[in-house]
């Protein structure tokens, strides 16, 4: 039974031959099979970030409000009155890539556990999706299987989905991702950490059987490129059971609510083995698993199989004998499996056990947390510049008709409304949703109090690719922007890092960018990184995605009644625009990609301090009831933004009609005179840059809103004013369009899907 | 107010009901309301005097949507009571157990578009001569919001002819302007129906979601109420 692996074995499992000596000296001698496999999730990028791990330091992760930092299942913020809110992004590319429906499914299912396994109640699902160009018939099934994923799991577990992004680029072709957050509610003081302790405490085992479904999900997927092996890998992709998932959460919540359990940590990529060795290690403690004893769904199964499966919906906690009959009691009243599977230990050991004889016998310490580290040499990427584009009228020749321009922005998949995939998702359950998907920010109140908390989803893998850097940066900025433009103080991120194969020096060079310009981000704003994960191997055939760094940002409330959204009000509301006026650049821009088809250039540098000023007012404007709607300014420019901000003035959520004038009663447009030192009219109208935000005030407030602003620049750009968005440049006429024909344009996704 | 004149409601919670307890804050923002949640394994209601079988997957509803659930304990309870003239609402999930269970008629398709749908509807109000319309007035518009994969009600055409002639069409799928053309109908119903109630009009099924519009301060606003009130008015006139 006791088989001896051999390096071959080793390197089949994906480990290096550095990595088998180093095995072998932990070991003192050949490992068994069983802990060879063991060894190959634990070390493997996935479960120890080896390739990351020394430079994610770099991030702030403590502040005031931070009751939990990086290291458990989710990062924990206090956010008042004694309510606390646990969040957690995660990616599931590569089974999404490889499988959508259920890569995308369990992704959700994976991340809403990492929150009720600190005791938090999932109050909230974000998801961040990249994909290739919707012309390719194969990205229309990867969006239409991804969406359908997280619809099919989420709306099960009765967890709103309210906000996200979703973006097109040829890069993310044969590597899309899927990156889902989650955050719950807790008190403060009931905080869960997955701490094993308690010497003969039971290890117990509660929720879904155990499968070969994903064996080897986090090493054969996470962690390797993709090629044309890509349909053999499908095995290892699970599947998902929102109907266990959401009994396992009344029964989890109400075993941690009752202390009935020490601790708790949930069964993701490398199954047993890590939730195991992951809780023995923060314990100082030991874990004696019987793998025979693990209900099975498949017979025959090996040990190695069971302690390696990633079956879905299951949870480890441990439990003190005394109490071993109530949590059986409650998960008998949830028809939830619970087996005790082994015992604490002093033995520092995850020892594992079949038929009573002992087949693995390995350090915890070594597993969770002592992965040997792997540093590539960054090299700076060739294709990078240092100026911006030359703007001339032979390489960007400027359109003869602005209108056509604008409705082309707004046809365009990146800009377009998302509708047709957040209307898959229950975005009102649980009766807290503040604002519905389709603005800045998704809002939620908590109930009791009159607090609120805002959430958004934010990078621009185009500006990454341009610069790191700048891009890394601008993606926190823009999260933080987003929040302050719905009335909310941005307080914590979590970050899901998206990047190509880390063996490589141009990665490993733009990972580290990235990481710096976020951190100097996160610094300035008072942001820390609660939480987060890496995803690299981002390839396929050798080509990389964009770097893709997610920023998944939480806002807070004292009093969410103040909360703000985009849409036009009043007729004859005053239109500003707060911040840089004249920043608009084509680099980067969706403008250049749409109508150019050019992706070039270097995006510029976010000015932090006067981003930090920007917010502010933004926020206290709010606060003070000063203003009646605000937008941030981001792709497509100054006249997507108005458009924007026009559109949704007649749309009150929803419907079952495509015509607008159906749909909603009324539509307010704008009558826009720009003034601007742009060379080009339709960089104005279209160019993009950092810390510009639209807002409108009635006539009364400009004065005070001015005032407000202090060094903040503020521009008076026209006023809400009949059903056609009117716009002129430098005293010449652009364009005149009704706005329900903007409201067209702008809903055209689906049409790409049918 | 005395506690005997407090009008008490039973939540019934499925493994895998996720509205159960939206339904049971939705009920507990009206004054002079108690709520109390059943265990779909049950074998008696206790003293409630209306019943609500709330939204979500019961079951996981893997197979058609209720077929498990209207096999639950509980389920030969709530069948009692509703024969002796209890008010039962179901909503979503719960409209569709009823229709399983054989207390309204009717049967619940997938949606057209094969699609989840989760948007504000416009539902218009056919009839108030029901428990759980009384309140609203004839033609109203109510806006709330559908979320379901399988709402596309059908009905064989005699039965449909007789729930015509009874009034048994409670609310249906509108435009803005109250019209009930196929543009305002968002997942294939039969002739926009939203939701139905049984011959003695006691027992009421809807598929959107009222419960998510009981509060103005929220996204789902506030007309769910006048559903709610509507049961509560009766349930007083009843008890005095």
């Amino acid at each position: 039974m006791k088989h001896t692996a051999t390096l071959s074995d080793a390197l089949k499992l994906g480990l290096t031959e550095p990595e088998w000596h180093a095995i072998c000296g932990i070991q003192g001698g050949e490992p068994t099979y069983v802990e060879l496999a063991i060894y190959s999730l634990m070390w493997s990028e996935h479960c120890s970030y080896k390739h990351s791990r020394p430079i994610l330091k770099r991030f702030p992760t403590s502040g005031p409000r931070i009751l939990q930092g990086p290291g458990e299942n989710a990062g924990i913020i206090d956010v008042g009155d004694g309510w606390a809110v646990a969040m957690k992004i995660e990616s599931h590319n590569h089974p999404s890539a490889v499988e959508p429906f259920q890569g995308a499914a369990t992704g959700v299912g994976g991340i809403v556990r990492d929150i009720f396994t600190m005791g938090a109640r999932p109050i909230v699902s974000l998801d961040s999706l990249r994909f290739g160009e919707l012309t390719e018939p194969r990205q229309r099934f990867l969006l239409d299987g991804v969406v359908g994923g997280i619809a099919h799991y989420g709306n099960c577990l009765g967890v709103p989905t309210v906000g996200g992004e979703i973006s097109f680029e040829p890069s993310y072709e044969g590597n899309c991702l899927v990156n889902a957050m989650c955050a719950g509610l807790i008190r403060a003081d009931n905080i869960v950490r997955a701490i094993a302790s308690g010497v003969g405490n039971h290890v117990v085992l509660i929720g879904s059987k155990t499968g070969r479904d994903g064996i080897g999900g986090a090493s054969v997927l996470a962690s390797q490129e993709f090629d044309e092996t890509l349909e053999e890998k499908r095995p290892s992709v699970q599947v998902g059971d929102p109907f266990t998932e959401k009994k396992l959460i009344e029964a989890c919540l109400e075993l941690l609510g009752r202390t009935l359990v020490v601790s708790m940590q949930d069964l993701g990529a490398a199954g047993l083995t890590s939730s195991s060795s992951e809780m023995a290690s923060k314990g100082h403690v030991g874990l004696d698993i019987h793998a025979d004893r693990v209900p099975l769904r498949e017979q025959d199964m090996e040990p190695w199989e069971i302690m390696i499966s990633e079956s879905q919906e299951r949870m480890l906690t441990i439990v003190t004998p005394e109490y071993l009959a109530d949590v059986q009691e409650v998960c008998d009243r949830w028809d939830l499996d619970c087996t005790v599977i082994g015992a604490v230990t002093d033995s520092k050991m995850l020892r594992t056990y079949w038929h009573g004889e002992l087949v693995g016998d390995i350090p915890a310490r070594r597993l969770a947390d002592e992965a040997p580290v792997v540093r590539t040499p960054p090299v700076r990427p060739a294709y990078l510049v240092d100026d911006p584009v030359a703007v001339t009228n032979e390489t960007y020749p400027q359109p003869p008709d602005l209108g056509a321009a604008l409705l082309e922005l707004l046809a365009a998949p990146n800009i377009a409304s998302k509708r047709w995939a957040y209307e898959q998702y229950d975005y009102i359950v649980q009766a807290n949703t503040v604002q519905i998907p389709g603005s800045d920010a998704a809002v939620l109140r908590i109930k009791g109090t009159r607090r609120g908390i805002a959430f958004t989803t934010d990078c621009n893998g185009r500006h990454c690719y341009l610069d790191p850097y700048r891009g890394g940066k601008a993606a926190v900025a823009e999260a933080a922007r987003n929040l302050s433009c719905v009335g909310a103080l941005p307080v914590a991120v979590t970050d899901c890092l998206n990047f190509g194969n880390p063996e490589k020096g141009e990665i490993a060079w733009q990972f580290e960018q990235a990481v710096e310009g976020m951190a100097q981000a996160c610094e300035t704003l008072e942001t820390p990184v609660v939480s987060g994960n890496v995803s690299f191997y981002n390839e396929s055939f050798g080509n990389a995605i964009y770097p893709t760094p997610v920023v998944g940002m939480l806002g807070v409330y004292d009093d969410v009644a103040v909360h703000m959204d985009h849409r036009f009000k009043n007729e004859g509301d005053v239109v500003l625009l707060l911040g840089a006026a004249d920043a608009a650049f084509m680099d980067g821009s969706e403008y250049q990609k749409v109508r150019f088809g050019r992706v070039e250039g270097r995006v510029p540098d976010v000015d932090m301090e006067l981003e930090k000023a920007l917010q502010a007012v933004l926020r206290e404007a709010i606060h003070r009831r000063l203003l009646k709607s605000a937008h941030d300014c981001a792709e497509g420019g100054l006249a997507v933004a108005l458009a924007e901000c026009a559109i949704a003035s007649g749309a009150t959520g929803g419907g079952a009609s495509a015509d607008p004038e159906a749909r909603s009663p009324r539509f307010l447009g704008a009558q826009i005179e720009l003034s601007t030192a742009v060379s080009r009219a339709d960089l104005g109208l279209f160019g993009e840059g950092p810390s510009r935000v639209v807002v409108t005030v009635a006539p009364e407030q400009e004065h005070a809103v001015r005032e407000l602003a202090g060094s903040v620049p503020v521009t008076r750009l026209g006023h809400v004013a009949g059903t056609s968005l009117v716009i002129g440049v430098n005293g010449r006429h652009a364009f005149d369009i009704p706005v329900p024909d903007l409201y067209r344009a702008f809903e055209s996704l689906p049409v790409h899907l049918t | 107010m005395s506690n005997s004149s407090r009008v008490r409601f039973g939540v019934v919670v499925f493994p895998g009901s996720n509205c159960d307890a939206d339904s049971y804050h939705a009920l507990t923002t009206f004054p002079g309301v108690t709520a109390s949640y059943l265990w779909h394994k049950d074998t008696s209601l206790g003293d409630v005097q209306a019943i609500v079988l709330p939204g979500g997957f019961s079951y996981g509803d893997y197979l058609r949507c209720g077929a498990i659930a209207r096999f639950s304990p509980i389920m030969r309870a709530v069948t009692s009571f509703a024969q002796a003239g209890g008010l039962v609402l179901g909503i979503c999930n719960g409209f569709q157990i009823l229709v399983e269970a054989g207390l309204l008629p009717g049967a619940l398709l997938r949606n057209t578009g094969l699609k989840f749908i989760c948007h504000y509807v416009n539902l218009r109000v056919e009839t108030t001569a029901t428990p759980f319309t009384r309140a609203c007035s004839e033609g109203q518009l109510l806006r709330v919001v559908v979320k379901h994969n399988d709402g596309n009600y059908t009905v064989d055409a005699p039965t449909l002819e007789r729930m015509r002639t009874n009034g048994q069409i409670v609310l249906r799928y509108a435009d803005a302007k109250g019209g009930t053309g196929a543009d305002a109908n968002p997942n294939g119903a039969l002739e926009n129906i939203a939701a139905v109630c049984n011959e003695t009009r006691n027992v009421f099924g809807m598929m959107p979601h009222p419960e998510n519009s009981v509060e103005t301060a929220l996204a789902g606003g506030g007309d769910g109420r006048h559903l709610f009130q509507s049961m509560i008015d009766h349930l007083r006139e009843q008890a005095s």
